[in-house]
């Protein structure tokens, strides 16, 4: 199974690097943006097929290491 | 004549401070040892424990976020729980907040720019350890270096860190004023935890030891300690 995480910074905490890209996006004429974040993708192959464990420890994973949950949220995908 | 302190300087993987932070330490007349981020006990009869700044661990995921899950940093934690002095300087500082030995996050900085130069600080506490020999409201000139220094703290935490005394210092200029470096929430440069026995900067104070090298301000923050 896998296991695909998304960690992005909370909304109200100011993405300095997604603030760029839009700037740049506008700046290149793409005039319909109105926001733009920028996180990271984590892949992790688990060596499970129980998909309510698999959550689980994933979550664990998330809460411990992969995300700073003071300032970053994150959203995780079983496949 | 003040006794002489002994002082832990923590070394990880990409640690490049620890040599300078000796040398600090050293010439005030201190005693330093270094400690392998795989130890899993401190020296005995230490009075401070410094983790330095460098780049521990590539700064892959967020700057600090491996270095914080060594063996060493558990032998902190309780070092500090049990009321020890602990000192993080740029990606130290890093490393405590990611520990949670201090409040806050520490974000890329607002401009993405990796900022290195000597920068005013403007001292906002001195009721703790680390700023007793510094004068409140006092501008201190310490060179910075760092991509991720922009401080990040929720209101609540925020609040309660005015309400006490934990904001240690704050970017500003020659007057005292403070300004936008990094985007850090209020220019905070620096904090300690609620016992005042943890304190974090991002400002490199052992890199302030000479007039001659640009500033000495740096000694007057590290005798703090000598109290």
């Amino acid at each position: 199974m896998t296991a695909t995480v998304n960690v992005f910074l909370k909304d109200g905490v100011l993405d300095p690097q997604g603030k760029a890209a839009h700037h740049a996006l506008d700046s290149l004429g793409f005039s319909g943006v109105s926001d733009v974040r920028i996180g990271k993708q984590i892949i992790i192959n688990l060596n499970t097929e129980d998909k309510i464990k698999a959550e689980a420890e994933v979550k664990e994973m998330c809460e411990t290491l992969l995300a700073n949950t003071v300032i970053e949220d994150y959203t995780i995908e079983l496949n | 004549m003040q006794k002489s302190l002994k002082v832990a300087v923590l070394r990880f993987p990409g640690t490049n401070c620890e040599f300078d932070t000796q040398y600090a330490f050293e010439k005030l007349g201190h005693t330093t040892e270094l400690v392998w981020h795989e130890e899993v006990k401190l020296p005995t009869d230490i009075d401070l424990v410094v983790v330095p700044g460098g780049f521990s661990y590539g700064d892959y995921l967020r700057s600090g976020s491996i270095a914080r899950f060594s063996p060493v940093m558990k032998a902190v934690t309780a070092y500090a729980n049990d009321g020890g002095n602990v000192l993080g300087i740029c990606n130290g500082f890093q490393i405590l907040t990611e520990a949670g030995l201090l409040p806050g996050a520490l974000k890329r900085n607002n401009n993405l720019h990796f900022i290195s130069r000597h920068q005013n600080l403007c001292v906002i506490n001195n009721d703790n350890t680390f700023l007793s020999k510094c004068t409140k409201g006092e501008v201190l000139n310490i060179p910075i270096a760092h991509a991720d220094g922009n401080y990040y703290i929720d209101e609540e935490g925020f609040k309660k860190l005015e309400e006490n005394n934990q904001i240690l210092l704050r970017y500003s200029d020659s007057e005292g004023n403070p300004v936008v470096v990094n985007g850090s929430v209020t220019s905070i440069a620096g904090v300690c935890n609620e016992n005042k026995n943890v304190f974090g900067l991002m400002p490199h104070p052992e890199r302030a030891l000479e007039t001659i090298l640009g500033s000495e301000d740096g000694l007057r923050m590290l005798q703090g300690f000598e109290a």
